[in-house]
């Protein structure tokens, strides 16, 4: 139990679904950008996205192949562990599954990896049934740079930071390889339900 | 809480009893600030450490934000004798040691200053011989925080310590006038066959031109380490 903190009455923003926000979370009405280095600028004729790693046969997309790919729209709320939430986001993107059906693999985990060097590892159960996408547009445009662009993973039930930015790849494995965030000390897995936030949580 | 400075009108530094932290915290890494109140309403929020590893206090330097629900709480009503709950130390990326060498190159817009001037802090304690130079950009001098620190390290070798104020200057201001530009990024950051290792800390926009201009003057990305914070409104 947390002692209270003297004074403190807190400025409390209405929200009109509180059930909606993880617990440590607040309400944000812009779109923060957070990022460990400088945005990666890749040309789209030089773009493409590879599965590979332990699967029969591995696959890859140019640009042009990638967005001939059945899509879907999704709104989701996405939480960060910066301790904020948006609520009702919209994109359009691949789902995973999609992806994933090109391709036979055994394998139960994979790294999501991005221009830039960022990388990050999910549980292929946790990218599966609907519940992950590779997305290119935001709000009926196309994905900003900065908020990951041209296209970004999209994971809205774990932290936000398994939703690499700039993704270029899933890569299968065996064994759950901890990414950039993950050998930092954030949390394996991430669920914002849970508040996984940092190692040991 | 120990006791409580002012930097400027918006910001104070919280001189805190420094926590029980195995392995103490590096310079860089944040804090999680919890506050709860009567009925258990929970704010938490992150902020930079300001001090050095080799500080006696632990000191986090809060700028208030007029919507903000926690810092103006602890700039306005955090008391010295208050208890403060904090989580940390977090972050392994955004940070800087001796061991990582230089030169070290430190480009801070507005409150993004505050981890940068932990790193320059622990340069000071430990590795004077490393190369350091830090960009604070800043809209008016009295805006700037650490001022007299910041200018103090101006006596020192292998330190160079730059502002560029973007709203207002005196009329005899040496500086840099106007918003950051790749050129001066160009001199503070040094050619890129130095290697300088880059940290850059404040608004996104700050930020986000920082870094681009210096991947476009040849520097390698994987070198250059940011935090940004604020949204963007879009």
């Amino acid at each position: 139990m947390s002692p209270v903190s003297r004074g403190f009455l807190g400025r409390r923003r209405p929200v009109a679904d509180p059930a909606r926000l993880p617990p440590g979370q607040y309400l944000e009405t812009g779109f923060p950008v957070l990022s460990a280095g400088p945005t990666p600028h890749t040309p789209l004729e030089e773009w493409s996205f590879l599965i590979s790693g332990e699967v029969d046969e591995p696959v890859s997309w140019p640009w042009k192949d990638f967005l001939e790919l059945p899509a879907e729209d999704i709104t989701t709320d996405i939480h960060c562990v910066t301790k904020w939430s948006k609520f009702d986001t919209h994109w359009k993107g691949v789902p995973v599954d999609t992806l994933l059906g090109r391709v036979h693999t055994e394998a139960a985990y994979l790294t999501a990896w991005s221009d830039g060097g960022y990388t990050t590892n999910l549980a292929v159960e946790d990218v599966t049934d609907g519940k992950a996408w590779v997305a290119y547009q935001y709000d009926g445009e196309p994905l900003h740079p900065e908020h990951g662009g041209p296209a970004r993973l999209l994971v809205p039930h774990l932290y936000f930071w398994k939703s690499a930015k700039w993704v270029r790849g899933l890569t299968l494995t065996v064994d759950d390889e901890p990414g950039f965030w993950e050998r930092y000390g954030y949390n394996n897995h991430g669920d914002p339900w849970l508040e996984q936030r940092y190692q040991g949580d | 809480m120990i006791e409580i400075t002012e930097e400027t009108s918006r910001t104070k530094s919280l001189v805190l009893k420094r926590p029980d932290w195995p392995g103490g915290y590096r310079s860089g890494q944040h804090v999680d600030v919890r506050l709860t109140a009567e009925d258990g309403y929970v704010a938490e929020r992150s902020y930079s450490i300001g001090s050095a590893p080799e500080d006696e206090h632990l000191v986090l330097t809060v700028e208030r934000l007029d919507d903000g629900e926690v810092s103006p709480y602890l700039v306005d009503v955090l008391q010295p004798g208050d208890e403060l709950e904090l989580r940390g130390p977090i972050g392994g990326y955004f940070l800087w040691e001796e061991a990582l060498g230089g030169p070290l190159v430190l480009l801070a817009g507005g409150s993004g200053v505050v981890p940068l001037r932990s790193m320059i802090r622990h340069w000071a304690a430990t590795s004077r011989a490393v190369e350091v130079r830090l960009l604070y950009s800043v809209r008016r001098l009295s805006e700037v925080i650490y001022r007299d620190e910041l200018m103090g390290y101006g006596e020192l070798d292998h330190v160079d310590v730059a502002f560029a104020l973007t709203r207002e200057w005196p009329d005899d201001w040496q500086g840099h006038r106007g918003r950051v530009d790749e050129a001066l990024l160009g001199q503070v950051a040094g050619p890129p066959s130095g290697m300088p290792r880059v940290y850059i800390c404040g608004p996104n926009g700050f930020v986000e031109a920082a870094a681009g201009w210096l991947v476009q003057l040849g520097h390698d990305p994987s070198r250059i380490r940011t935090e940004r914070f604020g949204p963007t409104g879009t």
